[in-house]
């Protein structure tokens, strides 16, 4: 076990360093730094005024230097200009005396450079985006997880029923509604002054202010409230959760028609019993990966659900970061959502091992 | 003029049909709890001497909810019937629904057909046996049908696309067109958007895109997918290993991200896009001459002009496809001459192959994993071992003994995918990335819609519902045919 969990985070760290390695060379190429410069300096600079703005910031070195750097395992670079005498570098700024001045400094040495977007750190940028998101994740697992399971269980303890086929077409259906759909459709119903129920429910008082829920989630960052939050976390836990309750369905249904199910029927055991005690924690091992390999995939309704709900999370700083080209900004968001997308395989993996007694890996 | 309802002169239908739904909900839910306590019907001893369990009230109830349901079909039905002949009289759904009246010929023409000869028709004709397969089957081909007619014949659409009308900006569905001459369709059905354009005629020509994009770049998806992922799994080993290893980096990778590396002006301008075409376009090239050699090889008096027939159609599909006005990559740096302009019969302008290049890449690294998961277990049975001992080649093997065996699931996901890959494209369009603003994709549409979707949703409903609609049809079609296909 031990030596599976080592090789696993060998692969990983490989697979991170590669895939960082491709967000680094495709936003370093030339159009890009040549934009970056160009937003950054004046949009009617020269192309030599281009090069040498890129030149001082180090921006035209090879890409495996710069990606050296990036990491904290190269000396950053250094620029001294004679005209202005004055000496900066990738680790420090002009006017730091010679015995600050640091040669290293990357992700190894926890820098991780400086947003071109926000004019911050990026470090502390990151940190207080991920919490947000966390949050968001967070209501998002606590509504999605069990009512996944619920209806998988629920669908799946007497196959073919009526129960069975109302619920399996509800999880064919949420899976086929993108976070875009189910979102555009809850605002206009739920959240629209004009239009929806929310104008009929304020007509009978039963609502006190002018809709059922907030469109935007921008006031949840700061206070969440039912009526601010629920609707971008609907929205992200209604396409994972249709994924999520067939497998939890399938796995259901298997475990029912088990030998020993059968022994416990015949044995007079209550159905209700039989159900919750024996089927249940079997049936249970499956989804457990399933939920763990979707996590991934909520960073995708992420990103889509706080772009739609204007929730100024993780997923709306990745879409700021990469639509604006701000280099080192992209690399740390792409470090995270690496970083959680190879942690939820291996956790999905360790677990499945405990889980799963028949399961040995030598 | 009056703005329209939207069911006009039919509006004394709504109660029967709001009762009718009303009823058949209370119907299920009351089955639903029924069927949780368990059943008391007795049993009853027939004259023949077999004993039949009494249906009881399950059975009674089972019973009405079938029928509620057939009247329920049967109202939509009306509805359609009605609304074809009487057109905007029965409103905005009549008005549609006369519009849309080449698509249901098309869809009776289709069905009679495929219901007549359905034994004869292999899998596809089993589809016609399950229910929620016909279902899915109707909507797919519903959309396929309104795609390429109002995409490529243009009927169907009520007015121009792009054209911007004056007076009709943000206008709810049903408004009478402003100014209307002779011979102009007199109404916006589904409203005006904030560009003041048919927001109906938009969601049909946005039709066309979704249609032919999603099914192509899933078809090349799947040519990537088999052309890697067979070896992968056949042979094992170290091939292996490479191959997955660089599929879960792919997949590793969070999807929206990728989109916004590739899809982006300036890397649209390094020519990054235009490479991958290159390398992920050739793969079908590959696959069918690996799969016409490795069957033909032993007469090559019938191999040779075969393959020089096929190869040279797919060749010059393959070049004019990947290249534009004459050069296949264009920037300052480089310059890679492609298929001469007149020779060059397949237009695809950059920002639709960036999207397709993109979709195609994305899908693949999972066809991958599913082909050579299948091969894995394929590879161990009988027939693979008696092929072996014939003598048979790794590729004869792998494209005429694996292939159709593991053809089943591969179906369904084909299925699955068209749908995941239309969310995809919906995806691309609701960030703005690839497609041009104006274009009438559904993603796109929803994005230029939903700023003001408080106000006006209905702009963005309507294609939000025609994504929903599309895809859930492509996932009850996937599951109609694994039901069959299990079957037998």
């Amino acid at each position: 076990m031990g030596l599976f969990i080592i090789r696993r985070l060998g692969v990983m760290l490989l697979t991170a360093l590669c895939l960082t390695f491709i967000v680094f060379w495709l936003t370093n190429l030339y159009p890009n730094l040549e934009k970056l410069a160009k937003t950054q300096g004046n949009f009617r600079m020269s192309d030599e005024a281009v090069a040498s703005y890129l030149g001082d910031r180090g921006y035209l070195q090879p890409m495996p230097v710069k990606f050296g750097q990036w990491l904290g395992v190269l000396p950053g670079w250094v620029t001294e200009r004679e005209e202005a005498d004055e000496t900066f570098g990738r680790c420090f700024s002009a006017g730091t005396p010679e015995a600050e001045r640091s040669t290293f400094c990357g992700v190894i040495q926890g820098d991780w450079g400086f947003s071109t977007v926000f004019k911050d750190e990026v470090g502390p940028t990151v940190a207080t985006r991920l919490a947000l998101t966390g949050k968001l994740m967070l209501c998002v697992l606590l509504l999605m997880v069990p009512s996944a399971l619920i209806v998988g269980v629920l669908a799946g303890m007497r196959e073919g029923s009526k129960l069975d086929r109302s619920l399996s077409t509800f999880s064919i259906a949420t899976t086929a509604t993108p976070e875009y759909v189910s979102g555009v459709i809850f605002i206009a119903v739920l959240a629209s002054s004009k239009f929806g129920i929310s104008p009929l429910l304020a007509e009978w008082g039963w609502i006190d202010g002018k809709t059922l829920f907030l469109g935007s989630a921008t006031s949840a960052m700061a206070d969440a409230t039912f009526w601010n939050f629920f609707l971008p976390v609907l929205t992200i836990s209604l396409y994972g959760m249709g994924y999520i309750a067939r497998m939890t369905r399938a796995s259901m249904t298997e475990v029912m028609t088990a030998q020993y199910i059968r022994t416990a029927r015949l044995k007079g055991v209550k159905f209700s019993d039989i159900v919750l005690k024996h089927a249940l924690r079997n049936a249970l091992i499956a989804p457990f990966t399933v939920i763990m390999l979707q996590i991934p995939w909520l960073l995708n309704g992420v990103v889509i659900v706080e772009t739609l709900f204007n929730y100024k999370g993780f997923g709306w700083l990745l879409v700021q970061a990469a639509s604006n080209n701000d280099i080192e900004l992209l690399l740390a968001v792409s470090v995270v959502s690496v970083i959680v997308v190879l942690v939820t395989q291996l956790i999905s993996d360790i677990g499945y091992v405990y889980l799963n007694p028949r399961i040995r890996i030598s | 003029m009056e703005p329209l309802t939207w069911t006009g002169s039919l509006a004394g239908l709504n109660i029967i049909f709001s009762i009718l739904i009303a009823l058949l909900a209370l119907g299920i839910v009351v089955q639903i709890l029924l069927s949780l306590v368990p059943s008391t019907g007795g049993r009853a001893m027939a004259a023949d001497g077999t004993l039949a369990a009494e249906k009881g009230a399950a059975g009674f109830l089972g019973f009405i909810v079938n029928w509620l349901f057939f009247g329920f079909i049967a109202l939509i039905l009306i509805y359609l019937v009605l609304g074809i002949f009487m057109g905007t009289g029965a409103g905005i759904f009549g008005g549609m629904a006369r519009q849309l009246l080449p698509v249901w010929i098309a869809l009776i023409v289709t069905f009679s057909l495929s219901i007549t000869f359905k034994r004869r028709l292999g899998l596809y004709g089993k589809l016609f046996d399950s229910t929620v397969g016909m279902i899915g089957f109707a909507i797919v081909m519903f959309w396929v049908f309104a795609g390429v007619m109002g995409g490529v014949f243009d009927m169907l659409v009520t007015h121009d696309s792009l054209s911007q009308f004056s007076g009709m900006k943000n206008k709810l569905p049903g408004t009478p067109l402003r100014g209307a001459e002779e011979g102009d369709f007199q109404w916006f059905l589904l409203g005006g958007d904030n560009l003041a354009r048919d927001v109906f005629s938009r969601l049909i020509k946005g039709a066309w895109v979704v249609v032919l994009i999603a099914p192509m770049a899933t078809i090349f998806a799947f040519m990537v997918g088999i052309t890697l992922g067979l070896p992968a799994g056949y042979y094992s080993g170290r091939l292996d290993t490479i191959l997955s290893f660089l599929a879960n980096l792919i997949l590793a990778f969070p999807v929206i991200l990728l989109f916004y590396l590739l899809v982006t002006p300036e890397i649209v301008l390094t020519g990054i896009p235009n490479y991958m075409a290159a390398v992920l376009f050739i793969f079908p090239v590959i696959f069918f001459a690996v799969l016409l050699n490795s069957r033909y090889y032993t007469q090559p008096s019938f191999r040779t002009p075969l393959l020089i027939v096929v190869l040279g159609g797919m060749m010059w599909a393959y070049l004019s496809l990947i290249s534009n006005d004459g050069v296949i990559v264009s920037n300052d740096n480089v310059l890679i001459p492609g298929l001469p302009e007149i020779l060059d019969w397949i237009p695809m302008p950059p920002e639709i192959l960036v999207v397709f290049v993109s979709v195609v890449f994305v899908n693949s690294p999972t066809v991958f994993r599913i082909v050579r998961g299948l091969a894995l277990d394929i590879k161990t049975r009988d027939y693979v071992a008696a092929a072996q001992t014939r003598g048979e080649g790794a590729w004869y093997i792998m494209l005429w003994e694996i292939l159709p065996n593991a053809r089943g699931p591969l179906i369904v996901d084909f299925c699955l995918r068209i749908g995941y890959t239309t969310i995809l494209l919906g995806t691309l369009g609701f960030f703005g990335l690839g497609l041009e603003s104006e274009s009438p994709d559904w993603g796109s549409t929803i994005n230029a819609g939903r700023r003001l979707l408080s106000l006006y949703p209905h702009a963005a409903i309507a294609p939000a519902l025609a994504l929903l609609s599309l895809v859930l049809g492509l996932n009850l079609l996937a599951d109609g045919l694994r039901e069959e296909s299990l079957r037998d």
